[in-house]
């Protein structure tokens, strides 16, 4: 589709246009964000407004880019670079203490509370050799999760 | 994602959890007013940034969102595009619409009549009686749910052993519409979890169903599943309450297709009696499609057909496994499922 970051292959693509022509009767050529909330999965997701954020009117090709971060093809880093720019909610490039404690309660916000939230995190970030104050950048994640066995695919359902 | 959970001793430890939507409560592991002390290193940063569970689901929901197979309405085949067919089915339409539609429309209108003259005494009468009440608000909704049933022309077969009221049981059932809750409802009074839909079927939910037990849930709100959640565990405690029905899918599919049952359904502890509930295409496509026809319209058009008809399995009750996840559970139960 002209987008040279793209691994997703012409048939993939295709067959997400076929499912996204159905799904989402989007206004001129623009995706509706409204549209995600009225799928029950996403909508009860705790990241589903972060990613809101992230999908706030893509038109086509811009969204199939989104979605290429779940491609079994596309490598690790790409994966990666995807999660941090979840975290970066000021797209400033840098990861905070506070962007990091934001994920964690979307994720556990009825579970511990806030005070137990932040000491789980202060702990954590001093184990792995950061600071409070720290500010992660893409290569930092990189470190961190360039090692586990992320896993991040999603299957385009072939009719 | 693993959660951060501490055991007694007050050391952090780390167990993986599925995002679910009843979860147990983390509450009930953390001893209050106490310190997080030295992590012993099991919980990583690693671990904490990791959420790429919850995005593959998030985006998995999107791209199969377009399960739109399922949703789609097949369209029926037309079968009467030719000479000899196409009068005979004009005649149907004259049938069906101005002898059998005003036909029904009576018998709703008398069953509603009757209905509605005797559950509101007895709501409002029998205020202090509650097992009394109970009793015969139950059975005024069979009643109600025969005559809509009725008022379609429908035909219900049942097979297998009816449902009986006791603790520790939950039905899981398919979902086409709205109505299979009214067929299953006419033979015995179940409580069913349902979305709370607005205009005259919300009325109904809020006054004549929650006489029956139901509980309502609503999906945009992110509180709003552990209050469920914690009412769905006490509703199957009890043990005189109605017996609760989940259609797990979540959704109405086009009962072509069995959308794989969520797990939430199976996770409550209790014995699993799976229904299912097959519509015969031939005589209604009875598939409610919520997206593109509003409720009323789609009565209508249920009414204005030949029949409904359906047949109802009761299948055999099944419990967890030891061992088994519920995950593992749900899909054996689809498996079975499938085989009807």
């Amino acid at each position: 589709m002209g987008n040279t970051s793209s691994m997703l292959t012409q048939y993939d693509i295709e067959e997400v246009q076929e499912h996204c022509k159905h799904a989402y009767r989007n206004g001129g050529g623009f995706i509706l964000t409204d549209e995600f909330l009225t799928v029950p999965e996403f909508a009860v997701n705790p990241l589903s407004q972060r990613l809101l954020r992230m999908l706030n009117s893509l038109n086509f090709k811009e969204f199939v880019t989104f979605l290429s971060a779940f491609s079994p093809r596309v490598p690790l880093q790409q994966k990666i670079e995807f999660i941090f720019k979840l975290y970066d909610s000021d797209n400033n490039g840098k990861v905070t203490f506070h962007d990091m404690l934001d994920v964690l309660r979307d994720l556990t916000g009825q579970f511990i509370s806030e005070q137990q939230r932040e000491q789980v995190l202060t702990r954590v970030l001093e184990e792995a050799g950061y600071t409070k104050d720290s500010m992660l950048v893409l290569s930092d994640f990189v470190k961190i999760l360039g090692s586990s066995d992320l896993k991040m695919e999603v299957e385009v359902p072939v009719d | 994602m693993k959660t951060l959970a501490m055991d007694a001793a007050g050391k952090l430890i780390s167990s993986s959890y599925e995002l679910d939507l009843y979860r147990p409560n983390i509450e009930d592991y953390l001893p209050s007013g106490s310190s997080i002390n030295e992590p012993h290193g099991e919980l990583r940063l690693r671990d904490l940034l990791d959420i790429s569970p919850t995005l593959t689901e998030a985006a998995g929901a999107i791209v199969d969102d377009s399960f739109t197979r399922c949703f789609k309405s097949i369209p029926p085949e037309f079968w009467n595009w030719n000479i000899y067919l196409f009068p005979l089915w004009c005649f149907g339409v004259l049938v069906r619409y101005l002898i059998l539609f005003p036909a029904r429309v009576l018998i709703l209108t008398i069953g509603w009549i009757i209905f509605l003259s005797s559950f509101i005494p007895v709501h409002l009468l029998l205020k202090g009686h509650d097992t009394l009440r109970r009793k015969l608000e139950r059975l005024l909704v069979e009643l109600i749910c025969c005559f809509f049933v009725a008022s379609w022309t429908g035909v219900v077969n049942y097979h297998g052993p009816r449902p009986s009221i006791r603790p520790k049981q939950v039905y899981v059932a398919n979902h086409t519409s709205m109505i299979d809750f009214i067929v299953l409802q006419q033979m015995t009074a179940f409580a069913v979890i349902m979305q709370k839909h607005p205009g005259w079927v919300g009325l109904l939910q809020s006054t004549i169903l929650e006489s029956v037990g139901c509980i309502w849930f609503n999906r945009t709100e992110a509180k709003d599943r552990e209050i469920v959640a914690r009412k769905l565990r006490d509703r199957v405690q009890g043990a005189d309450n109605n017996p609760l029905l989940i259609f797990p899918e979540g959704t109405c599919v086009n009962n072509h297709y069995t959308v794989m049952f969520k797990k939430g359904a199976f996770e409550l502890g209790c014995m699993v009696c799976p229904i299912a509930i097959k519509y015969n295409k031939i005589f209604a496509d009875a598939f409610w499609n919520s997206r593109k026809q509003s409720f009323t319209m789609h009565l209508l058009q249920l009414m204005t057909s030949w029949a409904v008809v359906c047949d109802v399995w009761y299948l055999e009750p099944q419990t967890l496994k030891p061992g088994e996840t519920a995950i593992e559970f749900a899909e054996r139960l689809y498996a079975s499922a499938l085989i009807i």
